[in-house]
């Protein structure tokens, strides 16, 4: 019993340090009491935006979204289209800043997904899924008619330059690894890059930093002759949006009844996205044999390919992991243990002032890192399935003897529907 | 063709219910599905500075705040002169590079401060001076009328002390007055 005596001592001490210590920091100074009848004014705290506007939001990206579907498909009116895309870029532009934004909800889902501490609002949930299931049904409405970062670069088209096919699908595998750097820098609560690097936000904003106007306004000159730079080689949505529409259940026709296979829409579309008729010599014997064997030869490719993808992107994940700001944090210290004494370096001092262990820091770190590892193993092997996949597209040729519309690529702007001399 | 249509079909469902069921995953993870604004917490913040230059307003959306019922009401506020300073109002006495805190006399010997919104930037030099040598009532808020409620705020991620994090949006301010009379009470 005696012995407790010194600790039950040293507790009290303790106690008494530490309170004293917070009332020296809270309350140096007594409130005064006034004699002259002086009203002590409270601070101002200004409403965020109410609830209830949010769910409007989601409500005119429904209204939206069916109306893109109807003009598309039901009333085939590239007007109406641009019109509504016009509003949208106003709406969720202009007025709504940029932000609710569908793209950017991929990283929000990443994060509730794998962070049990961060919870999703409905609003972006919602602004998530509901351009994908109308995707599923009706095609890339959303990139058409709702999407503001869409309708900017829509507008701006001037005099497209078709680009060799396989510089395009190059180009276009681009996003596929920006979605899963994405969802993996996300996932693991280190940055969210597609909201730090959406080019047209500052525009939408009139305000921002230097880096964000600078490429907003790169990617609209760019525009002007590559058509829709962002959603052709950036858009992660883009990517996910492809997929189902490669599956809709219904789709945007360029004819309302027959292709006479006149070639207008082909030159009309500022995206590439028409496919012409499958010539006859694809389908020749000799042909069809050789690609079959290159079939064969991509199915083999997929798991070398994933497993391969996965063998690097583990292997990447100490580089990969320095996203994350704590990981940066421990290695800086670690490398350069005479920052330090640096006054200059906010966040070192920061850190040090905080009342943190570096040991609570580096292990801290280590558990990021091995998410990183799992992570990077993930990332590395989606960005080699999906290559394998793109590989193996590239050898089937379907019978198509009409001019059609590439259901992936295809924003479902209605621009060839205009162009097409067919009458109902 | 209707095997097409089939496989089609297929893979159809399987998407939509991967979309779903992603989304009802999520947010049975998360449970609450309430709406989050960003707040500094005025405790953890240690007044570095970046609220003034990485918000992506360029009028920062981070404004000082004053809890009064923690103010002493000096004469010699430690937010408003600078250190070793004359008792004199004169812009070169003053911390705040905008001249955004109004002093005003109420009575021997005390001084009422007020922030004007307009022109404080958020820049928190008056901040560490209340914290290093008052009460510390002067401290830093997002302001929401300005905050665009950036999807991830910017100022969060560049903050060296972690010191702003998601709340919920219907108790959307952390001032200090309020919790330490809750602690007290």
């Amino acid at each position: 019993m005696l012995k407790r005596i010194p600790t039950i001592a040293y507790l009290v001490l303790l106690l008494f340090l530490l309170t004293g210590d917070f009332l020296e920091a809270q309350q140096r100074f007594p409130k005064p009491e006034f004699d002259t009848g002086y009203v002590q004014p409270s601070p101002t705290t200004p409403e965020p935006r109410a609830m209830a506007l949010e769910y409007f939001d989601v409500f005119v990206l429904l209204a939206v979204l069916s109306l893109a579907s109807w003009l598309a498909i039901k009333k085939r009116s590239r007007r109406g289209l641009l019109w509504l895309s016009i509003f949208s870029l106003i709406y969720f532009g202009f007025y709504r800043d940029g932000c609710i934004c569908s793209i950017g909800a991929i990283q929000n889902v990443a994060l509730s997904i794998f962070d049990p501490a961060y919870a999703i609002s409905i609003t972006a949930l919602l602004f998530f899924i509901l351009p994908l299931l109308f995707a599923l049904f009706f095609g890339r409405v959303f990139c058409a008619s709702a999407c503001p970062l869409g309708a900017i670069q829509d507008l701006i088209v001037i005099n497209p330059i078709s680009i060799p096919s396989w510089v395009r699908k190059t180009l276009g595998f681009i996003p596929v690894i920006y979605l899963g750097l994405s969802v993996l820098l996300a996932a693991t609560g280190s940055d969210f890059i597609i909201c730090r690097y959406d080019p047209f936000v500052g525009i939408f904003r009139m305000d921002g930093p230097f880096l964000m106007i600078f490429l907003g306004i790169t990617f609209l000159l760019l525009g002007m002759f590559y058509a829709r730079p962002y959603c052709r080689v950036f858009c992660p949505y883009g990517v996910l949006l492809s997929w189902m529409s490669k599956f809709s259940r219904r789709h945007m026709t360029i004819t309302p009844s027959e292709c006479i296979k006149c070639k207008l829409c082909k030159d009309s579309c500022p995206f590439d996205a028409i496919e012409v008729p499958i010539k006859q010599e694809y389908r020749a014997p000799e042909v069809s044999r050789k690609n079959l064997k290159r079939f064969i030869l991509y199915i083999g490719l997929i798991p070398v390919l994933t497993i391969l993808g996965g063998w690097i992107g583990s292997k990447s994940h100490i580089f990969l992991s320095r996203a994350h700001p704590d990981v940066y944090l421990a290695e800086l210290m670690i490398s350069q243990p005479e920052l330090r004494e640096d006054e200059e370096n906010l966040d070192i001092q920061a850190f040090l002032e905080s009342g943190d262990t570096f040991e609570q820091l580096v292990e801290e770190a280590s558990l990021i890192r091995k998410k990183f590892r799992k992570g990077g193993l993930a990332l590395g092997g989606f960005i080699g399935l999906a290559l394998g996949i793109t590989l193996m597209n590239q050898v089937v040729f379907r019978r198509r003897e009409d001019y059609e519309p590439h259901k992936g690529d295809c924003f479902s702007c209605g621009r060839c529907m205009d162009y097409c001399p067919v009458e109902k | 063709m209707s095997r097409r249509k089939f496989i089609n079909d297929g893979v159809r469902l399987t998407l939509g219910l991967t979309v779903v069921g992603t989304g009802v995953f999520s947010l049975k993870r998360s449970a609450s599905g309430k709406d989050y604004v960003w707040q500094i917490d005025p405790v953890k913040c240690t007044q570095c500075g970046r609220c003034a230059t990485e918000c992506v307003k360029s009028d920062s959306a981070v404004k000082c705040v004053h809890a009064y019922d923690l103010c002493g009401y000096c004469d010699l506020c430690g937010g408003y002169f600078k250190p070793g300073a004359k008792l004199q109002t004169g812009a070169e006495n003053q911390l705040c590079p905008t001249a955004a805190i109004q002093r005003r006399f109420i009575e021997e010997p005390y001084f009422e401060y007020i922030i004007d919104e307009e022109l404080c930037i958020g820049c928190a030099k008056c901040v560490k001076g209340c914290s290093a040598f008052g009460n510390g009532s002067l401290h830093l808020q997002i302001r929401h009328d300005l905050c665009l409620n950036c999807n991830q705020c910017a100022i969060a991620t560049s903050c060296p002390s972690d010191a702003i994090s998601r709340v919920p949006a219907d108790k959307p301010y952390i001032i200090k007055g309020d919790f330490t009379s809750e602690e007290e009470g």
